[in-house]
């Protein structure tokens, strides 16, 4: 896939977006989020405080959660991107995708994806995580509808039930 | 009628999750309309300022702009809005009231080009003197915001509007009895001021609009809570008739009450216009914030009781900042004034609110206005009295609550809610009488909230020639679960699995009218409206199986898809194809609610009161002020809880609201400028501000005038929350009278309290 036209002053860069190679023309100032949304139609990254705070925009690069507002594009050239509509790729929704549902973790949805984006991380390093310590990991992604309890659940039922696939006894 | 597994009172998966967690759910900002411009908006920096000369010349000279629109181009318009008070001009026209209030515009090719060029516009300015506080516009000789006699606007609902002097934009009075001889011959009087801040909404999608216009009118995408309001104001300023605008809410990320009414809509559509294509504008934080927050406030109270404690009178003067225009400040000022008394029996209550204009951001509705701003001091000068006449504060509120039937206010709807059963639950829930561990207090609140704003929906259900239905309502999904709870309501109807019915969101071309969203009214009312239009359905397709079996409805009865008389069944599809004579055609059932219809419960105001019952366990750290919270405990009385689930979430959400409202949420102008513009500077509660323990206590006594006697919920939470924590400050000897309570603020008052690390001064009393 190839997005953006060339021009003075853009430059090429090549980075796989949720497992497919991308080639997109890109302004030098160009945030990874903007790139993301406006050019490659992505628009599960959502845009809210601009200052790397509320985690709306979060994706994964390189299976690290990074704030797309202040990212810049260039930066993730040569890189893997994950954004919330790669998680699901095959369209069987990822266990915590399923628990955010089931627990009623989700409201007006805005930072679902950064949100689930973000557990995501944890529950890479951390299988089975306590309600504690999804509570610290996601101290810097905000939502201010749910008060965070129904997605602590969320992500420590989505621990368990990937744990106990993942090592049956 | 109703299924094997009744749908209502289940916790049925929400019906937009599923988009919402793969991230298909479209927002107004995820749209692209072909052609569509980029908008940028060009801010005053001035509190209060003359606009001499603008000049854009050289903004619409760069290459990639389209269009600047100026005061200039709304000549021939009468270009003022406002719901309430049409004080409002488009973009400013000849002066500017606020820093922050939209100049001009810019419609680009890109975001980035529109930015570039609202550095090329040159504004010249002369600076007005400017009132940036309550108190310097109550001044005798404050400059004026606005001359003349305000004018209403389309739906201010506030009967004859006044004139009123200097920098009041609106006063709310009520009172009964003989208040002074109260006061002169009472046992116990409390007496105090207090400040209340302003809060910043964020609702985590700033405000985002497109508008086109075309051969059929004006199309807007928005993501405004009330779509038929904000049509109703378009269509006034631009001289439209109502079917020529057509407004569309994709999901909402977020509303709190931040995109009630008209907001960038007006703006964003005379750009488009100028253009000549569509264009969207998104807000920024930072100019989301200036758009909308919570009135700051001052207040003084004096509450008066018998030595043996009971309630005699309540006096109160309530002044808030409504900032440069009105927006919703006339109707928090009546919801402030209406929630000064408290839930309990007076002989004589004097209430005073006046909205006040001041050369800052306006101020609108944020998530149970009113009730937050005073419940809390209502509720602190009620354990006031307990203390004084030596009562326990849970015994005492039992002793005057109201109780169901009650006159709240005169003329209006009587205590439709157990209130005594309500805050003895909290209580249990935060262990009140157990014993308590140093420097932990307790206090409960409780208060009320006159909810349902007009009672006014309509829906429509179209049911499909295979059984499957659509439901048209208008109410905006912005994460309450609207969408959830009406095809619970149509389902149990109707007699159908719920994923065979499908709600639509508001496009007010198609989707019929629904008066807002908001005031934790869309259960109630526009969920009445859905049951009414789904029995509509259920009753057309009973006529239609009793004329083929030539049997009366009372002999039929629906389930599982089909009308059944005994064992013999007739699905919906054959019916709508005996119906028709062929294969196709549909039925539509229709459904309102309107002040008349019912119980007459919806013509005196309010359409039911909203509880705001809370709990708190608090602890505070004597060497920093710091205030820690252990257990927060809420009611949501309900009537009946459609889904469960989500009224808990509702519950949980508008907790935390309260709790950054009480202990750091605090929007803070110098000279009208806003200093914490920014959510690095403006602290929204995180994980890390959860209290260790919270109980949502879902009461359902079917009192409510919605379906199956359900009433709203989600407000209340947020007004008792401050005043559950101030009490429990109060049950360790700290009176605080300013929101919000900073850890410099509390070590102050502990300081005066004479509590120092590891000192505890026993209250007057403490029998718990």
């Amino acid at each position: 896939m190839e997005a953006g036209a060339p021009s003075p002053g853009r430059v090429r860069i090549a980075l796989t977006v949720n497992g497919r190679p991308v080639e997109v023309w890109i302004e030098p100032r160009e945030l990874l989020l903007d790139v993301l949304r406006d050019r490659l139609g992505l628009t599960g990254a959502k845009r809210s405080c601009d200052v790397q705070v509320c985690g709306a925009c979060t994706v994964l690069l390189d299976g690290q959660a990074v704030s797309a507002c202040c990212t810049l594009a260039y930066e993730a050239r040569g890189r893997r991107v994950l954004t919330i509509e790669g998680l699901a790729p095959d369209g069987r929704l990822h266990p915590l995708q399923e628990a955010f549902i089931e627990h009623a973790a989700v409201q007006c949805g805005f930072c679902t994806p950064g949100m689930i984006l973000t557990a995501a991380t944890l529950l890479d390093q951390v299988p089975a995580p306590t309600f504690e310590q999804v509570k610290a990991h996601l101290q810097g992604t905000l939502c201010r509808c749910t008060g965070y309890w129904k997605i602590i659940e969320a992500v420590v039922a989505a621990g368990r039930r990937m744990a106990s696939v993942e090592a049956p006894r | 009628m109703s299924m094997t597994r009744p749908i209502v009172g289940s916790p049925l998966r929400r019906v937009d999750a599923a988009e919402k967690v793969t991230g298909a759910a479209r927002y107004t900002g995820d749209l692209v309309v072909p052609g569509m411009l980029y908008g940028r908006v060009l801010r005053s920096p001035h509190a209060h300022a003359r606009i001499a000369r603008i000049d854009a010349a050289a903004a619409e000279r760069l290459p990639g702009v389209r269009a600047v629109l100026t005061g200039r181009d709304l000549e021939g318009l009468d270009a003022y809005y406002g719901h309430a008070i049409k004080d409002r001009p488009i973009i400013a026209l000849d002066r500017v009231r606020f820093a922050g209030e939209p100049v001009a515009a810019v419609a680009a090719d890109d975001e980035a080009t529109a930015e570039e060029a609202l550095l090329a516009i040159v504004v010249e300015y002369e600076a007005l003197p400017a009132a940036t506080t309550l108190d310097a516009a109550l001044a005798g000789d404050a400059p004026r915001l606005h001359e003349g006699p305000l004018r209403p606007g389309l739906f201010h609902g506030l009967g004859e509007l006044r004139r009123e002097e200097g920098n009041i934009c609106y006063h709310y009075r009520f009172a009964r009895g003989d208040p002074d001889r109260a006061f002169a011959d009472a046992g116990v009087v409390v007496d105090g001021e207090y400040t209340f801040p302003a809060v910043y909404q964020y609702a985590m999608e700033p405000h985002t609009v497109i508008a086109q216009w075309g051969s059929d009118g004006l199309t807007v995408w928005a993501c405004c809570q009330h779509p038929y309001l904000v049509r109703a104001e378009l269509a006034d300023l631009f001289r439209l008739p109502l079917s020529s605008v057509r407004i569309i809410v994709p999901y909402i990320g977020g509303g709190f009450g931040s995109k009630s009414y008209t907001k960038m809509e007006p703006v964003t559509a005379a750009l488009a216009r100028k253009a000549g294509r569509p264009v969207r504008i998104a807000n920024r934080i930072v100019e989301a914030m200036v758009t909308t927050r919570r009135h700051n406030m001052k207040c003084w109270m004096r509450t008066c009781s018998t030595r043996d404690g009971v309630v005699v009178a309540r006096q109160c003067r309530i002044w808030l900042d409504t900032g440069a225009y009105a927006d919703n400040g006339p109707r928090v000022a009546a919801t402030a004034g209406d929630a000064a008394p408290g839930p309990y029996r007076w002989r004589a209550v004097d209430v005073d609110a006046w909205a006040v204009y001041t050369n800052t951001p306006p101020a609108g509705s944020y998530r149970a206005f009113g009730a937050a701003h005073l419940s809390w001091i209502g509720e602190s000068q009620i354990d006031a009295l307990a203390r004084k006449t030596g009562l326990d504060p849970v015994e005492f509120r039992r002793r005057n609550l109201l109780r169901p039937g009650e006159e709240v206010r005169p003329g209006g709807k009587p205590l439709d809610a157990d209130l005594v059963g309500d805050v003895t639950k909290v209580a249990a829930a935060i262990g009140w009488g157990t014993p308590k561990a140093p420097l932990v207090g307790r206090g409960v609140s409780v208060g009320l909230l006159a909810a349902g704003a007009n009672p006014v929906s309509t829906a429509a259900m179209r049911l499909q020639a295979d059984g499957t239905a659509v439901l048209l309502v208008s109410t905006t999904e912005l994460g309450q679960g609207s969408r959830t709870v009406f095809t619970q309501i149509a389902a149990e109807e109707l007699a159908l699995p719920p994923d065979r019915i499908r709600v639509m969101g508001p496009d007010t071309h198609f989707t019929p009218y629904d008066r807002s969203t908001g005031a934790s009214r869309s259960t109630t009312l526009a969920g009445k409206a859905v049951q009414h239009a789904a029995v509509d359905l259920r009753e057309q397709l009973l006529d239609i199986a009793g004329g083929i079996w030539g049997l009366p409805r009372a002999a039929l009865s629906v389930r599982d898809g089909a009308v059944w008389h005994e064992t013999e069944a007739l699905s919906y599809p054959d019916l709508i194809r005996r119906h028709f004579g062929m294969v196709g055609g549909e039925l539509i059932g229709h459904g309102e609610v309107r002040p008349q219809r019912g119980t007459g419960s919806y013509a005196e105001g309010p359409v039911f009161w909203e509880v705001c019952v809370g709990g708190a366990e608090v602890q505070v750290d004597p060497s920093t002020g710091r205030v820690h919270v252990r257990r927060l405990a809420s009611v949501a009385d309900v009537g009946k809880a459609i889904n469960p689930q989500l009224v808990e979430a509702q519950d949980e959400g508008a907790t935390l609201q309260g709790l950054g409202n009480a202990l750091f949420e605090e929007m803070l102008f110098e000279n009208g400028h806003l200093v914490n513009a920014s959510l690095l500077e403006y602290h929204v509660p995180t994980t890390s501000d959860m209290p260790d323990e919270f109980h949502s206590i879902i009461v359902e006594n079917a009192d409510g005038p919605g379906p199956y006697g359900a009433k709203g919920v989600g407000e209340g939470a947020l007004a008792a929350v401050p005043a559950a924590i101030v009490n429990a400050l109060a049950d360790l000897g700290v009176e605080m009278r300013e929101l919000p309570l900073t850890p410099e603020r509390v070590w102050r008052r502990l300081q005066d309290a004479g509590i120092r690390t590891g000192e505890i001064r026993s209250p007057e009393i403490d029998r718990r």
